[in-house]
C-alpha cells in the first residue's frame, strides 16, 4: 500500500493528539470526562477560529503575525461600543468588517507593491495593538444582557449540567465552513495553487492578485472572528491581551501538518493542532507541579518534531 | 549651547554628504528629520550636561537605550544578509539574562564567570539555530521559531519564573557604566561594529555571506562552503543576542524571564531593512542597521519626550514600517522613476527580477 506523502504529516498530528489524551486519561481518571473534552474545544475556541485563518495565509506561501492584535482590537473595540449604547450583533459585524478591511489592505500592500507578507503584517500587528489602545486603554467588561443571557441559553445541553458553549459552537462551524472553502471550492484550489508555486500558477491562468488579496481578508476576517469568539468568552474586551497569539496559531498550523513552504496541508490539520496545544495544557493544569512555562517547552519540542518529519518528508518525495 | 548644537549639525551635514551616494543616506535622512523636528519642536530634547565628567542629555540616553537593538542588529544584518532571518533573539536575551544573574546569585560565580557562561550559552543556542537551518535545512523562520517559542520558557526554567536581581558591580557596570564620559553601551557597540566590520569587510567572509544570499547554489558551485557560512552567521547572531541579553539586564540590575527582548526581533530585523539591507538576502550594509537602530530609538525616545502614551507608540512605528517598506519597493521605485525620469541608471546595478513576477518589460 502507498500512502501519499502529504497526508502523513496530517497522520502524524492525529495520533499525537490520540496519544495525549490516552496518556491523560490513563493518567488523570477524570481526564476522560465529556466536560473536559467539551471545555477543550470550548476554551481553545478563538485560537482555533484564528488560527484557521492563518492556515490560509500559509497555504498560500505567506504569513501573517497580526492575529493576536486584530483580536484584541475587534475585543476592545465591541466592548468599547457596547459600553457606549451601541447593541452587540450591530458591533459584532461591524468589528468584523474592519477585520475583513484591514486584512484586505494587508493583501494589497503585499500583491501590489510586492512587499514581503512577515513585514506587511509585522506592521499590521503593531498598528492595530496601538490602535486597541487608542480605542480603550484598560480592559473593559462588557455588561449587556446579550453577552450575559442570550449567549448562555444559545449552549447545546448534552448531558446533565453539561453544555457545549457557544464558543466550541463558533469554532466547529469555522472548522466545517473553512475545510469546505479549501477543498471543495475554485477559491481553495487557487490558494494551494499559489502555494506549490505561484509562477506556475499565474503561467495557468489563477488569478493571484485577487486570490492573495482575498486570503488576506479571510484571515483578517477570521481573526476578527476569532476577537468576538474571545470576548464571548471572556465577557469583556482588553487591548494588552493575546500578546503574541499569532505564535500560538502558526504553531498550530505547523504542528496540524501544514508546510510553512505553503501548497500543502488541511484545515482539519489546524485544528487537530490547536487540540494538542489544549491537551498539552490541560494535562500540565491536571498534573499540578509542573510549571505553565513548561507548555512553551513543549509546544517548541512538538513544533521541532513535526518540522524535522516534514522535512524527511519532503526529501523522500523528492526521490 | 548654541555652539555645541551648530557643531553637531555640522557634523551630521558632513555624514549626510559622506553617506550620498551609500544605501545609509536615506535612514540617515530621515533620522535629520526626526532629530531637526526635536530640535525646534520638543523642548528639552537638545540640551546637554556634564555630571561628574559624563555627559547627560536626550541624545546621549538614545545612544544608551538603543544600544541593544543596535548589537542585534549586527548579527541579524549577516543572518538576513545570507537570505535568513532569525526570530530568537528575544528569547536568547532571555536567556543569556537569566543564566548571568543565576550565576552571580544562586550559584556565588564572579561576574566574568557569568559573563562568559552567558555568552557561551548565546552561542550555542546560535549554534542549535545555525545547525537546523545550514545542517537539516528548514527555512529559517520555522527554524528560528522553534527557540523563539520554546526559548521564554527555558529562561522561566532558569529563574525559576522569578525576576532575579543582582548587584554585582562589574555586572552592573555593564549596562549602567560610562567609559570617556559616554555611556559604556555605547563603547560596546562601537567595538561590536568595528570588530564585525573587520571580520566581515576585512577578510572575504563578507563577501561570502553576501553571494551565499544572493544565489545559494551558484556559490556553492563557485567553491563557497554556503553551509558553514550561515552556520556561522546565525552563531554571530546568537552571539550578539547573548551580549545584548546582558546588557538590557545589567540595565535593570535584574533578569526578568518575560520581558527582556520582548520583540526584540521584530525591532532589529527592523532596523536591518530600514538599513537598506533586503530581507531577500545579498548586499548588506553594517552601519545601514546602525542608523535604522538609532531611528528606531529615537522614535520611540521622541514619543516618550512628547508624552505619547507608550501604549500608543505602535501605532507611528507600524507607519514607519510600512513606509519603509514602500520606499524600498521595486514597484515604487519603479513608478517613481516614470514621474522622475533619471538620465543614468543607478550605480547598485538594476533591479534583479523577483521570482514572482513575470520577466516581460526587459
Amino acid at each position: 500500500m502507498k500512502v501519499n506523502p502529504k497526508y502523513i504529516p496530517v497522520a502524524a498530528t492525529a495520533l499525537v493528539m490520540i496519544a495525549l489524551y490516552i496518556i491523560g486519561a490513563i493518567a488523570f481518571p477524570k481526564f476522560a470526562s465529556l466536560r473536559v473534552l467539551v471545555n477543550l474545544f470550548g476554551d481553545n475556541a478563538f485560537l482555533g477560529v484564528a488560527a484557521i485563518g492563518a492556515t490560509f495565509v500559509i497555504l498560500s506561501g505567506g504569513i501573517d503575525l497580526s492575529v493576536g492584535s486584530v483580536i484584541a482590537f475587534t475585543g476592545i473595540f465591541i466592548a468599547s461600543l457596547v459600553a457606549n449604547g451601541v447593541d452587540p450583533l450591530l458591533a459584532i459585524p461591524l468589528a468584523l468588517a474592519i477585520g475583513l478591511v484591514f486584512g484586505a489592505m494587508m493583501g494589497c500592500l503585499i500583491h501590489f507593491f510586492e512587499l514581503p507578507p512577515f513585514l506587511v503584517t509585522l506592521g499590521g500587528m503593531f498598528l492595530m495593538r496601538g490602535l486597541s489602545f487608542v480605542v480603550h486603554d484598560q480592559s473593559l467588561a462588557i455588561k449587556h444582557a446579550f453577552y450575559t443571557q442570550t449567549l448562555r441559553q444559545l449552549a447545546i445541553p448534552v448531558a446533565p449540567r453539561i453544555f457545549i458553549p457557544v464558543t466550541a459552537i463558533f469554532f466547529i462551524i469555522a472548522v466545517i465552513v473553512a475545510t469546505y472553502v479549501s477543498a471543495y471550492t475554485r477559491f481553495g484550489r487557487n490558494v494551494y495553487a499559489i502555494g506549490s508555486s505561484e509562477n506556475s500558477a499565474r503561467l495557468m491562468g489563477v488569478p493571484v492578485g485577487s486570490t492573495k488579496i482575498g486570503i488576506y481578508a479571510m484571515a483578517g476576517f477570521f481573526s476578527a472572528l476569532g476577537g468576538c469568539v474571545a470576548t464571548f468568552y471572556m465577557q469583556s474586551g482588553n487591548p494588552a491581551s493575546f500578546v503574541g497569539l499569532e505564535l500560538d496559531a502558526i504553531a498550530s498550523v505547523v504542528i496540524g501538518g501544514t508546510l510553512l513552504t505553503g501548497g500543502v496541508g488541511f484545515v482539519p490539520g489546524t485544528m487537530m493542532g490547536v487540540l494538542i496545544l489544549g491537551l498539552i495544557q490541560t494535562l500540565i493544569i491536571f498534573q499540578g507541579n509542573l510549571n505553565t512555562w513548561w507548555t512553551k517547552i513543549a509546544v517548541g519540542v512538538l513544533l521541532l518534531l513535526f518540522i524535522v518529519l516534514q522535512k524527511l518528508i519532503a526529501r523522500r518525495s523528492q526521490m | 549651547m548654541i555652539l555645541e548644537n551648530i557643531v553637531f549639525w555640522l557634523i551630521f551635514a558632513v555624514l549626510l554628504f559622506v553617506a550620498r551616494r551609500h544605501k545609509t543616506f536615506w535612514p540617515l535622512i530621515a533620522l535629520g528629520l526626526l532629530l531637526a523636528f526635536n530640535h525646534g519642536f520638543t523642548p528639552g530634547f537638545f540640551a546637554l550636561e556634564a555630571r561628574e565628567g559624563h555627559l547627560y542629555g536626550t541624545r546621549i540616553d538614545i545612544l544608551h537605550h538603543g544600544s541593544a537593538v543596535m548589537l542585534v542588529a549586527l548579527g541579524m544584518t549577516l543572518v538576513i544578509a545570507t537570505g535568513g532571518v532569525d526570530l530568537s533573539v528575544g528569547a536568547i536575551m532571555a536567556i543569556a539574562g537569566a543564566v548571568a544573574a543565576q550565576a552571580v546569585v544562586a550559584h556565588q560565580q564572579s561576574a566574568p564567570v557569568a559573563i562568559l557562561l552567558a555568552l557561551g550559552v548565546s552561542v550555542l543556542l546560535g549554534a542549535w539555530n545555525g545547525a537546523l537551518v545550514a545542517g537539516i535545512g528548514i527555512q529559517p523562520i520555522v527554524a528560528t521559531l522553534i527557540l523563539m517559542v520554546a526559548g521564554r520558557g527555558i529562561a522561566q526554567l532558569i529563574t525559576g519564573g522569578q525576576i532575579i536581581n543582582f548587584s554585582d558591580p562589574t555586572l552592573v557596570f555593564l549596562g549602567n557604566g560610562h567609559l570617556f564620559g559616554l555611556p559604556f553601551t555605547f563603547a560596546l557597540v562601537l567595538g561590536m561594529l568595528v570588530l564585525t566590520w573587520a571580520l566581515t569587510r576585512g577578510t572575504a567572509l563578507g563577501l561570502f555571506v553576501e553571494c551565499v544570499g544572493d544565489n545559494d547554489t551558484a556559490s556553492r558551485y563557485s567553491g563557497v562552503n554556503s553551509r558553514l557560512v550561515k552556520f556561522l552567521a546565525y552563531v554571530f547572531a546568537g552571539f550578539c543576542a547573548g551580549l545584548a541579553g546582558l546588557v538590557v539586564a545589567s540595565k535593570i540590575k535584574s533578569a526578568d524571564a518575560n520581558h527582556a527582548g520582548l520583540y526584540m526581533e521584530l525591532d532589529a530585523i527592523l532596523a536591518v531593512v530600514v538599513g537598506g539591507t533586503a530581507l531577500t538576502g545579498g548586499r548588506f550594509y553594517l552601519l545601514g542597521s546602525m542608523v535604522g537602530g538609532l531611528l528606531i530609538q529615537t522614535l520611540t525616545t521622541t514619543m516618550y519626550a512628547r508624552d505619547v502614551r507608550p501604549d500608543i507608540a505602535p501605532v507611528p512605528k507600524a507607519l514607519v514600517i510600512i513606509a519603509v517598506c514602500l520606499l524600498q519597493s521595486e514597484v515604487t521605485r519603479r513608478y517613481l522613476s516614470r514621474i522622475f525620469p533619471r538620465r543614468a541608471p543607478r550605480a547598485s546595478g538594476p533591479a534583479r527580477p523577483e521570482p514572482g513576477q513575470p520577466q516581460t518589460e526587459t
